[in-house]
Protein backbone atom coordinates (compact mmCIF):
# COMPACT_ATOMS: atom_id res chain seq x y z
CA UNK A 1 0.00 0.00 0.00
CA UNK A 2 2.82 2.75 0.63
CA UNK A 3 5.02 1.92 -1.76
CA UNK A 4 1.50 2.39 -4.34
CA UNK A 5 0.99 5.96 -2.72
CA UNK A 6 4.85 6.95 -3.08
CA UNK A 7 4.41 5.23 -6.76
CA UNK A 8 1.08 8.12 -6.66
CA UNK A 9 3.02 11.05 -5.53
CA UNK A 10 5.83 10.59 -7.90
CA UNK A 11 3.41 10.58 -10.49
CA UNK A 12 1.24 13.63 -9.67
CA UNK A 13 4.77 15.62 -9.54
CA UNK A 14 5.80 14.10 -12.45
CA UNK A 15 2.34 15.71 -14.40
CA UNK A 16 2.92 18.63 -12.69
CA UNK A 17 6.38 19.11 -13.94
CA UNK A 18 4.79 18.15 -17.57
CA UNK A 19 2.31 20.94 -17.16
CA UNK A 20 5.04 23.35 -16.18
CA UNK A 21 7.01 22.47 -19.17
CA UNK A 22 4.83 23.10 -21.87
CA UNK A 23 3.38 25.90 -20.38
CA UNK A 24 6.47 27.61 -19.82
CA UNK A 25 8.92 26.33 -22.56
CA UNK A 26 7.58 28.38 -25.43
CA UNK A 27 8.19 31.48 -23.27
CA UNK A 28 11.58 29.95 -22.55
CA UNK A 29 12.72 29.13 -25.75
CA UNK A 30 12.26 32.82 -26.75
CA UNK A 31 14.02 34.28 -24.47
CA UNK A 32 17.37 32.24 -24.97
CA UNK A 33 16.74 32.90 -28.87
CA UNK A 34 16.41 36.73 -28.34
CA UNK A 35 19.60 36.63 -27.11
CA UNK A 36 21.55 34.39 -29.92
CA UNK A 37 22.56 36.76 -33.10
CA UNK A 38 23.17 36.62 -36.40
CA UNK A 39 24.02 32.86 -37.28
CA UNK A 40 24.25 31.28 -33.78
CA UNK A 41 20.26 31.88 -34.02
CA UNK A 42 20.49 28.94 -36.97
CA UNK A 43 21.77 25.99 -34.40
CA UNK A 44 19.15 24.54 -32.21
CA UNK A 45 20.15 25.25 -28.37
CA UNK A 46 17.84 24.08 -25.15
CA UNK A 47 20.19 26.09 -22.39
CA UNK A 48 21.15 30.11 -22.50
CA UNK A 49 24.82 29.68 -23.88
CA UNK A 50 25.18 32.92 -25.50
CA UNK A 51 24.09 36.73 -24.45
CA UNK A 52 23.74 38.75 -26.93
CA UNK A 53 22.15 42.47 -26.41
CA UNK A 54 22.22 42.88 -30.01
CA UNK A 55 18.70 41.78 -30.88
CA UNK A 56 17.30 43.87 -28.67
CA UNK A 57 19.00 47.05 -29.74
CA UNK A 58 17.95 46.63 -33.09
CA UNK A 59 14.39 46.29 -32.27
CA UNK A 60 14.58 49.98 -30.69
CA UNK A 61 16.47 51.11 -33.82
CA UNK A 62 15.00 49.43 -36.91
CA UNK A 63 11.63 50.28 -36.04
CA UNK A 64 9.84 53.07 -34.29
CA UNK A 65 9.30 50.26 -31.26
CA UNK A 66 9.47 52.46 -28.52
CA UNK A 67 6.39 54.41 -29.77
CA UNK A 68 4.61 51.37 -30.39
CA UNK A 69 5.48 50.63 -27.13
CA UNK A 70 4.04 53.79 -25.95
CA UNK A 71 0.77 53.56 -28.11
CA UNK A 72 -0.14 50.27 -26.71
CA UNK A 73 0.22 51.87 -22.93
CA UNK A 74 -1.95 54.83 -24.11
CA UNK A 75 -4.87 52.84 -25.91
CA UNK A 76 -4.59 50.52 -22.96
CA UNK A 77 -4.81 53.15 -20.28
CA UNK A 78 -7.41 55.10 -21.58
CA UNK A 79 -9.74 51.66 -22.28
CA UNK A 80 -8.89 50.39 -19.01
CA UNK A 81 -10.35 54.54 -17.08
CA UNK A 82 -13.15 54.96 -19.80
CA UNK A 83 -14.54 51.49 -18.91
CA UNK A 84 -14.54 51.49 -15.69
CA UNK A 85 -15.76 54.78 -15.21
CA UNK A 86 -18.27 54.02 -17.42
CA UNK A 87 -19.04 50.35 -16.27
CA UNK A 88 -19.47 51.54 -12.82
CA UNK A 89 -22.20 53.61 -13.34
CA UNK A 90 -23.65 50.76 -15.52
CA UNK A 91 -23.19 48.26 -12.88
CA UNK A 92 -24.82 50.12 -10.23
CA UNK A 93 -28.22 50.66 -11.96
CA UNK A 94 -27.98 47.19 -13.47
CA UNK A 95 -27.28 45.61 -10.13
CA UNK A 96 -29.16 48.04 -7.93
CA UNK A 97 -32.05 50.36 -9.47
CA UNK A 98 -34.66 47.93 -10.53
CA UNK A 99 -36.59 48.29 -13.81
CA UNK A 100 -38.45 46.01 -16.20
CA UNK A 101 -36.12 44.09 -18.95
CA UNK A 102 -33.43 44.33 -16.55
CA UNK A 103 -32.35 40.31 -16.94
CA UNK A 104 -32.74 40.73 -20.64
CA UNK A 105 -30.40 43.80 -20.89
CA UNK A 106 -28.14 41.65 -18.93
CA UNK A 107 -28.13 38.93 -21.39
CA UNK A 108 -27.80 41.45 -24.42
CA UNK A 109 -24.69 42.87 -22.69
CA UNK A 110 -23.60 39.08 -22.30
CA UNK A 111 -24.24 38.58 -25.71
CA UNK A 112 -22.01 41.75 -27.30
CA UNK A 113 -19.15 40.20 -25.71
CA UNK A 114 -19.28 36.95 -27.55
CA UNK A 115 -19.92 38.70 -31.14
CA UNK A 116 -17.41 37.98 -33.67
CA UNK A 117 -15.07 40.93 -34.14
CA UNK A 118 -14.98 41.27 -37.85
CA UNK A 119 -19.05 41.42 -37.84
CA UNK A 120 -18.52 45.01 -36.81
CA UNK A 121 -15.30 45.82 -38.82
CA UNK A 122 -16.60 47.67 -41.72
CA UNK A 123 -19.71 49.29 -39.63
CA UNK A 124 -16.74 50.14 -37.28
CA UNK A 125 -14.25 51.23 -40.47
CA UNK A 126 -17.25 54.01 -41.19
CA UNK A 127 -17.69 55.21 -38.23
CA UNK A 128 -14.32 56.17 -37.28
CA UNK A 129 -13.91 57.68 -40.72
CA UNK A 130 -16.50 59.76 -40.33
CA UNK A 131 -14.94 61.14 -36.69
CA UNK A 132 -11.99 61.63 -38.22
CA UNK A 133 -10.13 59.20 -36.13
CA UNK A 134 -8.86 56.69 -38.99
CA UNK A 135 -5.20 55.93 -37.90
CA UNK A 136 -5.38 57.60 -34.73
CA UNK A 137 -5.57 56.39 -31.19
CA UNK A 138 -8.76 57.61 -30.09
CA UNK A 139 -9.91 55.39 -32.98
CA UNK A 140 -8.18 52.34 -31.06
CA UNK A 141 -9.62 53.25 -28.18
CA UNK A 142 -13.11 53.32 -29.20
CA UNK A 143 -13.18 50.07 -30.96
CA UNK A 144 -11.50 48.60 -28.24
CA UNK A 145 -14.54 49.64 -25.76
CA UNK A 146 -16.69 47.42 -27.50
CA UNK A 147 -14.38 44.41 -26.55
CA UNK A 148 -13.80 45.44 -22.76
CA UNK A 149 -17.69 47.38 -21.77
CA UNK A 150 -19.48 44.20 -22.07
CA UNK A 151 -17.58 42.32 -19.61
CA UNK A 152 -16.37 45.00 -17.40
CA UNK A 153 -20.38 45.72 -16.74
CA UNK A 154 -20.98 41.96 -16.67
CA UNK A 155 -17.86 41.13 -13.78
CA UNK A 156 -19.21 44.64 -11.71
CA UNK A 157 -22.54 44.04 -11.76
CA UNK A 158 -22.38 40.73 -10.04
CA UNK A 159 -19.90 41.61 -7.82
CA UNK A 160 -22.44 45.15 -6.84
CA UNK A 161 -25.41 42.77 -6.41
CA UNK A 162 -23.56 40.96 -3.37
CA UNK A 163 -22.93 44.14 -1.40
CA UNK A 164 -25.15 44.53 1.36
CA UNK A 165 -28.50 46.92 0.89
CA UNK A 166 -28.42 48.29 4.24
CA UNK A 167 -25.27 50.44 3.06
CA UNK A 168 -27.34 52.02 0.54
CA UNK A 169 -30.51 52.65 2.51
CA UNK A 170 -28.46 54.40 5.22
CA UNK A 171 -26.56 56.52 2.51
CA UNK A 172 -29.76 57.32 1.27
CA UNK A 173 -31.28 58.29 4.63
CA UNK A 174 -28.44 60.06 4.97
CA UNK A 175 -29.08 61.99 2.04
CA UNK A 176 -26.75 61.07 -0.64
CA UNK A 177 -27.65 61.15 -4.09
CA UNK A 178 -27.21 58.63 -6.57
CA UNK A 179 -23.98 59.87 -7.86
CA UNK A 180 -22.13 60.28 -4.30
CA UNK A 181 -23.54 56.50 -3.76
CA UNK A 182 -21.56 55.27 -6.40
CA UNK A 183 -18.65 57.06 -5.94
CA UNK A 184 -18.47 57.08 -2.19
CA UNK A 185 -20.20 54.64 -0.60
CA UNK A 186 -19.63 51.70 -3.21
CA UNK A 187 -16.31 52.38 -5.16
CA UNK A 188 -13.98 52.16 -1.94
CA UNK A 189 -15.99 48.99 -1.22
CA UNK A 190 -15.42 47.53 -4.69
CA UNK A 191 -11.79 48.35 -4.64
CA UNK A 192 -10.53 44.64 -5.41
CA UNK A 193 -13.43 43.98 -7.91
CA UNK A 194 -12.66 47.34 -9.95
CA UNK A 195 -8.35 46.34 -9.55
CA UNK A 196 -9.85 42.84 -10.87
CA UNK A 197 -12.08 43.99 -13.91
CA UNK A 198 -9.46 46.99 -14.82
CA UNK A 199 -6.82 44.33 -15.33
CA UNK A 200 -8.73 41.82 -17.31
CA UNK A 201 -9.69 45.00 -19.11
CA UNK A 202 -6.18 46.25 -19.62
CA UNK A 203 -5.08 42.44 -20.41
CA UNK A 204 -7.51 42.43 -23.41
CA UNK A 205 -6.70 45.67 -24.77
CA UNK A 206 -3.36 45.24 -24.65
CA UNK A 207 -3.36 41.96 -26.92
CA UNK A 208 -6.37 43.13 -29.42
CA UNK A 209 -5.47 42.82 -32.42
CA UNK A 210 -7.69 42.76 -35.48
CA UNK A 211 -9.08 46.12 -34.92
CA UNK A 212 -5.63 47.71 -34.93
CA UNK A 213 -4.58 46.39 -37.69
CA UNK A 214 -7.24 47.30 -39.65
CA UNK A 215 -7.47 51.08 -38.29
CA UNK A 216 -4.00 51.90 -38.15
CA UNK A 217 -1.86 52.55 -41.67
CA UNK A 218 1.32 53.83 -40.44
CA UNK A 219 4.05 52.55 -38.18
CA UNK A 220 4.01 55.44 -35.69
CA UNK A 221 0.58 54.52 -34.91
CA UNK A 222 0.66 50.74 -34.73
CA UNK A 223 0.04 49.13 -31.26
CA UNK A 224 2.74 46.48 -30.44
CA UNK A 225 1.05 43.36 -31.65
CA UNK A 226 0.55 44.67 -34.67
CA UNK A 227 4.34 45.42 -35.08
CA UNK A 228 5.36 42.24 -34.07
CA UNK A 229 2.90 40.38 -36.28
CA UNK A 230 4.17 42.95 -39.73
CA UNK A 231 7.48 42.70 -38.70
CA UNK A 232 9.58 41.43 -41.51
CA UNK A 233 13.00 41.08 -43.05
CA UNK A 234 14.55 41.95 -46.66
CA UNK A 235 12.33 39.05 -47.90
CA UNK A 236 9.30 36.70 -47.09
CA UNK A 237 11.69 34.42 -46.44
CA UNK A 238 14.13 36.04 -44.59
CA UNK A 239 11.96 36.93 -41.40
CA UNK A 240 14.27 38.69 -38.46
CA UNK A 241 13.62 35.79 -35.54
CA UNK A 242 16.28 37.42 -32.93
CA UNK A 243 14.11 40.80 -34.11
CA UNK A 244 10.64 39.05 -33.24
CA UNK A 245 11.79 37.17 -30.25
CA UNK A 246 13.43 40.11 -28.45
CA UNK A 247 10.27 42.22 -28.83
CA UNK A 248 8.38 39.39 -27.59
CA UNK A 249 10.29 39.10 -24.73
CA UNK A 250 9.67 42.95 -24.22
CA UNK A 251 6.05 42.82 -24.39
CA UNK A 252 5.76 39.79 -22.89
CA UNK A 253 7.42 40.74 -19.64
CA UNK A 254 5.06 42.49 -17.97
CA UNK A 255 2.10 40.89 -18.60
CA UNK A 256 3.85 37.78 -17.07
CA UNK A 257 5.03 39.81 -14.07
CA UNK A 258 1.23 41.11 -13.84
CA UNK A 259 -0.44 37.68 -13.25
CA UNK A 260 2.56 36.41 -11.05
CA UNK A 261 1.63 39.50 -9.03
CA UNK A 262 -2.35 39.67 -8.92
CA UNK A 263 -2.82 35.70 -10.56
CA UNK A 264 -5.70 35.24 -7.24
CA UNK A 265 -7.50 38.34 -8.46
CA UNK A 266 -6.88 37.33 -11.86
CA UNK A 267 -8.63 33.95 -11.42
CA UNK A 268 -11.52 35.08 -9.18
CA UNK A 269 -12.70 38.25 -12.06
CA UNK A 270 -11.95 35.46 -15.08
CA UNK A 271 -14.11 32.84 -12.91
CA UNK A 272 -16.73 35.56 -11.91
CA UNK A 273 -17.40 36.67 -15.12
CA UNK A 274 -18.33 33.37 -16.19
CA UNK A 275 -19.58 30.82 -13.94
CA UNK A 276 -21.96 33.30 -11.73
CA UNK A 277 -23.34 33.74 -15.14
CA UNK B 1 -24.65 54.70 -20.29
CA UNK B 2 -26.54 51.84 -21.89
CA UNK B 3 -26.87 53.80 -24.69
CA UNK B 4 -23.30 54.52 -25.29
CA UNK B 5 -23.02 50.62 -25.33
CA UNK B 6 -25.48 50.18 -27.92
CA UNK B 7 -24.00 53.16 -29.89
CA UNK B 8 -20.40 51.57 -29.60
CA UNK B 9 -21.68 47.94 -30.45
CA UNK B 10 -25.02 48.04 -32.23
CA UNK B 11 -24.66 51.01 -34.60
CA UNK B 12 -21.21 49.28 -36.41
CA UNK B 13 -23.40 45.94 -36.56
CA UNK B 14 -26.70 47.54 -37.81
CA UNK B 15 -23.99 49.13 -40.68
CA UNK B 16 -22.20 46.27 -41.03
CA UNK B 17 -25.42 44.27 -42.05
CA UNK B 18 -26.45 46.86 -44.37
CA UNK B 19 -23.44 47.31 -46.52
CA UNK B 20 -23.78 43.22 -47.27
CA UNK B 21 -26.78 44.61 -49.37
CA UNK B 22 -24.98 47.33 -51.11
CA UNK B 23 -22.16 47.91 -53.37
CA UNK B 24 -19.84 49.63 -51.15
CA UNK B 25 -15.89 50.06 -51.95
CA UNK B 26 -13.18 50.38 -49.14
CA UNK B 27 -12.20 53.94 -50.43
CA UNK B 28 -15.37 55.17 -51.36
CA UNK B 29 -17.55 53.68 -48.63
CA UNK B 30 -20.51 56.75 -48.51
CA UNK B 31 -21.29 56.53 -52.12
CA UNK B 32 -23.00 53.00 -52.17
CA UNK B 33 -26.35 51.19 -53.86
CA UNK B 34 -28.52 49.16 -52.91
CA UNK B 35 -27.85 45.62 -54.99
CA UNK B 36 -29.85 43.63 -52.56
CA UNK B 37 -28.84 39.52 -52.14
CA UNK B 38 -25.82 40.35 -54.73
CA UNK B 39 -23.08 39.76 -52.26
CA UNK B 40 -24.88 36.85 -51.27
CA UNK B 41 -25.69 35.02 -53.71
CA UNK B 42 -26.16 36.00 -57.69
CA UNK B 43 -27.04 34.85 -61.09
CA UNK B 44 -25.49 36.87 -63.32
CA UNK B 45 -24.18 36.07 -66.98
CA UNK B 46 -24.48 32.44 -66.57
CA UNK B 47 -22.51 31.50 -63.29
CA UNK B 48 -23.58 31.98 -59.69
CA UNK B 49 -21.17 34.86 -57.36
CA UNK B 50 -21.14 36.02 -54.13
CA UNK B 51 -20.55 34.64 -50.78
CA UNK B 52 -21.91 31.87 -51.18
CA UNK B 53 -21.33 30.63 -54.38
CA UNK B 54 -17.34 31.15 -53.19
CA UNK B 55 -15.85 27.47 -52.40
CA UNK B 56 -13.02 29.46 -50.51
CA UNK B 57 -15.96 30.70 -48.07
CA UNK B 58 -16.95 27.43 -47.97
CA UNK B 59 -13.33 26.10 -47.35
CA UNK B 60 -13.52 28.97 -44.81
CA UNK B 61 -16.36 27.66 -43.23
CA UNK B 62 -15.08 23.80 -42.82
CA UNK B 63 -11.61 24.87 -41.65
CA UNK B 64 -13.32 26.80 -38.88
CA UNK B 65 -16.11 24.89 -37.68
CA UNK B 66 -12.80 21.63 -37.44
CA UNK B 67 -10.59 23.78 -35.48
CA UNK B 68 -13.41 24.55 -33.12
CA UNK B 69 -14.24 20.91 -33.08
CA UNK B 70 -10.73 19.63 -32.45
CA UNK B 71 -8.97 22.87 -30.52
CA UNK B 72 -12.07 22.70 -27.91
CA UNK B 73 -11.91 18.80 -27.31
CA UNK B 74 -8.24 18.85 -26.94
CA UNK B 75 -8.62 21.87 -24.33
CA UNK B 76 -11.30 20.20 -22.79
CA UNK B 77 -9.31 17.23 -21.55
CA UNK B 78 -5.92 18.91 -20.98
CA UNK B 79 -7.62 21.24 -19.04
CA UNK B 80 -9.73 19.32 -17.07
CA UNK B 81 -6.15 17.41 -15.99
CA UNK B 82 -4.92 20.45 -15.08
CA UNK B 83 -7.89 21.52 -12.88
CA UNK B 84 -8.05 18.00 -10.76
CA UNK B 85 -4.05 18.79 -10.61
CA UNK B 86 -4.83 22.20 -9.51
CA UNK B 87 -8.09 21.22 -7.16
CA UNK B 88 -5.33 18.42 -5.10
CA UNK B 89 -3.49 20.79 -2.05
CA UNK B 90 -0.04 20.59 -2.35
CA UNK B 91 2.92 23.10 -1.82
CA UNK B 92 3.50 25.54 -4.20
CA UNK B 93 0.29 25.52 -5.43
CA UNK B 94 -0.12 29.67 -5.72
CA UNK B 95 3.14 29.26 -8.22
CA UNK B 96 1.86 26.42 -10.18
CA UNK B 97 -1.51 28.19 -10.73
CA UNK B 98 0.28 31.18 -11.85
CA UNK B 99 2.65 29.26 -13.95
CA UNK B 100 -0.55 27.94 -15.78
CA UNK B 101 -2.05 31.38 -16.22
CA UNK B 102 0.96 32.72 -17.80
CA UNK B 103 0.38 31.74 -21.69
CA UNK B 104 -3.14 32.95 -21.10
CA UNK B 105 -1.45 36.73 -20.81
CA UNK B 106 0.36 36.59 -23.73
CA UNK B 107 -0.92 38.52 -26.55
CA UNK B 108 -2.03 35.84 -29.30
CA UNK B 109 0.18 37.18 -31.64
CA UNK B 110 3.63 36.82 -29.95
CA UNK B 111 2.06 33.34 -28.90
CA UNK B 112 1.78 32.67 -32.45
CA UNK B 113 4.85 34.21 -33.17
CA UNK B 114 6.97 32.33 -30.39
CA UNK B 115 5.06 28.77 -31.87
CA UNK B 116 5.95 29.67 -35.62
CA UNK B 117 9.64 30.22 -34.42
CA UNK B 118 9.55 26.92 -32.23
CA UNK B 119 7.44 25.00 -35.67
CA UNK B 120 10.32 26.83 -38.13
CA UNK B 121 11.26 24.05 -40.58
CA UNK B 122 15.03 24.02 -40.65
CA UNK B 123 15.92 25.85 -37.35
CA UNK B 124 12.78 24.77 -35.41
CA UNK B 125 13.14 23.10 -32.33
CA UNK B 126 10.03 21.32 -32.21
CA UNK B 127 11.81 20.16 -35.52
CA UNK B 128 14.64 19.38 -33.84
CA UNK B 129 13.49 17.45 -30.78
CA UNK B 130 11.30 15.08 -32.64
CA UNK B 131 14.71 14.26 -34.59
CA UNK B 132 16.34 14.03 -31.80
CA UNK B 133 13.56 11.53 -30.29
CA UNK B 134 13.42 9.23 -33.54
CA UNK B 135 10.07 10.35 -34.38
CA UNK B 136 10.54 11.56 -37.62
CA UNK B 137 12.67 11.71 -40.23
CA UNK B 138 13.20 14.98 -41.70
CA UNK B 139 12.24 18.05 -40.82
CA UNK B 140 8.33 19.53 -41.21
CA UNK B 141 7.43 22.53 -42.69
CA UNK B 142 4.85 22.85 -40.34
CA UNK B 143 3.06 26.06 -41.07
CA UNK B 144 3.62 25.53 -44.77
CA UNK B 145 2.56 22.11 -45.23
CA UNK B 146 -0.96 22.12 -45.88
CA UNK B 147 -1.72 19.21 -43.95
CA UNK B 148 0.48 20.01 -41.03
CA UNK B 149 -0.79 24.06 -40.99
CA UNK B 150 -4.09 23.59 -39.25
CA UNK B 151 -2.47 21.54 -36.87
CA UNK B 152 0.10 24.26 -35.91
CA UNK B 153 -3.17 26.68 -35.65
CA UNK B 154 -4.43 24.37 -33.11
CA UNK B 155 -1.21 24.12 -31.28
CA UNK B 156 -0.95 27.64 -30.92
CA UNK B 157 -4.56 27.81 -29.44
CA UNK B 158 -4.34 24.93 -27.37
CA UNK B 159 -1.22 26.14 -25.79
CA UNK B 160 -3.38 29.66 -25.17
CA UNK B 161 -6.57 28.86 -23.61
CA UNK B 162 -6.13 25.40 -21.88
CA UNK B 163 -5.60 27.81 -18.86
CA UNK B 164 -9.01 29.50 -19.55
CA UNK B 165 -10.73 25.90 -19.79
CA UNK B 166 -8.75 25.19 -16.77
CA UNK B 167 -9.62 27.73 -14.32
CA UNK B 168 -13.20 27.06 -15.45
CA UNK B 169 -13.31 23.73 -14.70
CA UNK B 170 -11.57 24.53 -11.52
CA UNK B 171 -14.08 27.26 -10.24
CA UNK B 172 -16.69 23.92 -10.96
CA UNK B 173 -14.61 21.53 -8.90
CA UNK B 174 -14.22 23.70 -6.04
CA UNK B 175 -17.91 24.40 -5.29
CA UNK B 176 -18.42 20.43 -5.42
CA UNK B 177 -19.56 19.35 -1.58
CA UNK B 178 -16.30 17.62 0.25
CA UNK B 179 -18.44 15.25 2.19
CA UNK B 180 -19.65 13.22 -1.37
CA UNK B 181 -16.00 12.53 -1.56
CA UNK B 182 -15.36 11.16 2.09
CA UNK B 183 -18.43 8.93 1.92
CA UNK B 184 -16.96 7.44 -1.23
CA UNK B 185 -13.47 7.21 -0.05
CA UNK B 186 -14.71 5.74 2.88
CA UNK B 187 -16.85 2.86 1.05
CA UNK B 188 -13.69 2.18 -1.03
CA UNK B 189 -14.65 3.01 -4.49
CA UNK B 190 -11.83 3.77 -6.82
CA UNK B 191 -11.00 7.00 -7.77
CA UNK B 192 -11.12 6.85 -11.75
CA UNK B 193 -14.83 5.49 -10.48
CA UNK B 194 -14.81 8.18 -8.40
CA UNK B 195 -14.34 10.63 -11.20
CA UNK B 196 -16.58 9.24 -13.97
CA UNK B 197 -19.34 8.33 -11.24
CA UNK B 198 -19.32 11.79 -8.98
CA UNK B 199 -17.09 14.14 -10.51
CA UNK B 200 -18.05 14.96 -13.95
CA UNK B 201 -21.69 14.60 -13.16
CA UNK B 202 -21.81 17.41 -11.20
CA UNK B 203 -19.35 19.77 -13.24
CA UNK B 204 -21.60 19.29 -15.92
CA UNK B 205 -22.60 22.59 -15.87
CA UNK B 206 -19.94 24.13 -15.41
CA UNK B 207 -18.09 22.16 -18.40
CA UNK B 208 -20.95 23.46 -20.10
CA UNK B 209 -20.34 26.92 -19.97
CA UNK B 210 -17.03 26.12 -20.50
CA UNK B 211 -17.21 24.57 -23.48
CA UNK B 212 -19.38 27.31 -24.88
CA UNK B 213 -17.67 30.18 -24.56
CA UNK B 214 -14.48 28.50 -25.24
CA UNK B 215 -16.44 27.34 -28.67
CA UNK B 216 -17.90 30.88 -29.53
CA UNK B 217 -14.51 32.29 -29.00
CA UNK B 218 -13.01 29.53 -31.06
CA UNK B 219 -15.60 30.21 -34.27
CA UNK B 220 -14.53 33.65 -34.52
CA UNK B 221 -10.96 32.82 -34.52
CA UNK B 222 -8.56 35.49 -36.37
CA UNK B 223 -5.00 36.27 -34.61
CA UNK B 224 -3.24 32.90 -34.43
CA UNK B 225 -4.09 32.14 -38.48
CA UNK B 226 -3.33 35.69 -40.01
CA UNK B 227 0.11 35.33 -38.06
CA UNK B 228 0.59 32.29 -38.66
CA UNK B 229 0.21 31.16 -42.23
CA UNK B 230 -1.41 35.11 -43.32
CA UNK B 231 -4.01 33.95 -46.03
CA UNK B 232 -3.19 30.22 -47.43
CA UNK B 233 -6.52 28.68 -48.00
CA UNK B 234 -5.66 25.72 -46.05
CA UNK B 235 -6.32 27.25 -42.94
CA UNK B 236 -8.24 30.21 -43.66
CA UNK B 237 -10.69 30.63 -40.89
CA UNK B 238 -14.49 32.59 -41.57
CA UNK B 239 -13.03 35.84 -40.00
CA UNK B 240 -9.98 36.33 -41.86
CA UNK B 241 -11.94 35.63 -45.09
CA UNK B 242 -13.93 38.29 -44.26
CA UNK B 243 -11.29 40.61 -43.30
CA UNK B 244 -9.35 39.59 -46.94
CA UNK B 245 -12.70 40.52 -48.78
CA UNK B 246 -13.23 43.88 -46.68
CA UNK B 247 -9.59 45.44 -46.19
CA UNK B 248 -7.18 43.86 -49.23
CA UNK B 249 -9.62 43.56 -51.87
CA UNK B 250 -11.38 46.52 -50.62
CA UNK B 251 -15.22 44.97 -51.05
CA UNK B 252 -17.00 46.33 -47.99
CA UNK B 253 -20.20 44.47 -49.53
CA UNK B 254 -18.70 41.38 -49.91
CA UNK B 255 -16.40 41.22 -47.13
CA UNK B 256 -20.24 42.90 -44.98
CA UNK B 257 -21.90 39.52 -46.10
CA UNK B 258 -19.22 37.36 -44.73
CA UNK B 259 -19.21 38.96 -41.92
CA UNK B 260 -22.77 39.02 -41.54
CA UNK B 261 -23.05 35.36 -41.87
CA UNK B 262 -20.27 34.95 -39.28
CA UNK B 263 -22.54 36.67 -37.08
CA UNK B 264 -25.39 34.75 -37.94
CA UNK B 265 -23.73 31.81 -37.29
CA UNK B 266 -22.23 32.73 -33.60
CA UNK B 267 -25.72 34.26 -33.24
CA UNK B 268 -27.30 31.13 -33.84
CA UNK B 269 -25.05 28.74 -31.33
CA UNK B 270 -25.88 31.38 -28.26
CA UNK B 271 -29.95 31.19 -29.23
CA UNK B 272 -29.65 27.48 -29.54
CA UNK B 273 -27.30 27.72 -25.97
CA UNK B 274 -29.70 29.79 -24.27
CA UNK B 275 -32.85 28.23 -25.35
CA UNK B 276 -31.21 24.38 -24.26
CA UNK B 277 -30.17 25.78 -21.27
CA UNK B 278 -33.83 26.82 -20.81
CA UNK B 279 -35.65 24.07 -21.35
CA UNK B 280 -33.30 22.57 -19.16
CA UNK B 281 -33.78 25.28 -16.37
CA UNK B 282 -37.36 24.26 -17.08
CA UNK B 283 -37.33 20.64 -16.64
CA UNK B 284 -35.72 21.40 -13.08
CA UNK B 285 -37.59 23.43 -11.93
CA UNK B 286 -41.28 20.59 -12.67
CA UNK B 287 -38.96 17.87 -10.68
Amino acid sequence: MRWRRRLGRIGFWLLIAAITVFALFPFYYAVISSFRAGSDLFTVAYWPEAFDPSNYAAVFQRQPFGRNIANSIAVAAAVVTLSLVLSLTAAYSLGRVRFRGRTTLLFTILSVSMFPQVAVLSGLFELIRVFGLYNSLPGLVLANLILTLPFTVWVLTTFMRELPKELEEAAIVDGAGPWTLVWRVFLPLMGPAVVTTGLLAFIVAWNEFLFALTFTLSDEKRTVPVAIALMSGASAYELPWGNIMAASVVVTLPVVVLVLVFQRRIVSGLTAGAVKG
Amino acid sequence: MLLTLLLVAGWPLARTIWFSFTDARLGRIGENAFVGFDNYLAYFDGQWLGVLADGLWWQSVWNTVWFTLVSVSIETVLGMIIALALNQVFPGRGLFRAIVLIPWAIPTVISARMWNWMLHDQFGVVNDLLMKLGLIAAPIAWTANADTAMWAVVMVDVWKTTPFMALLILAGLQMLPDDLYEAARVDGVHPVRVFFRITLPLIRPALMVAIIFRSLDALRVFDQVYVLTSAASDTMSMSVYARQELVEFQDVGLGSAAATLVFLVIALVIVVTLVAARLRLGEAGER
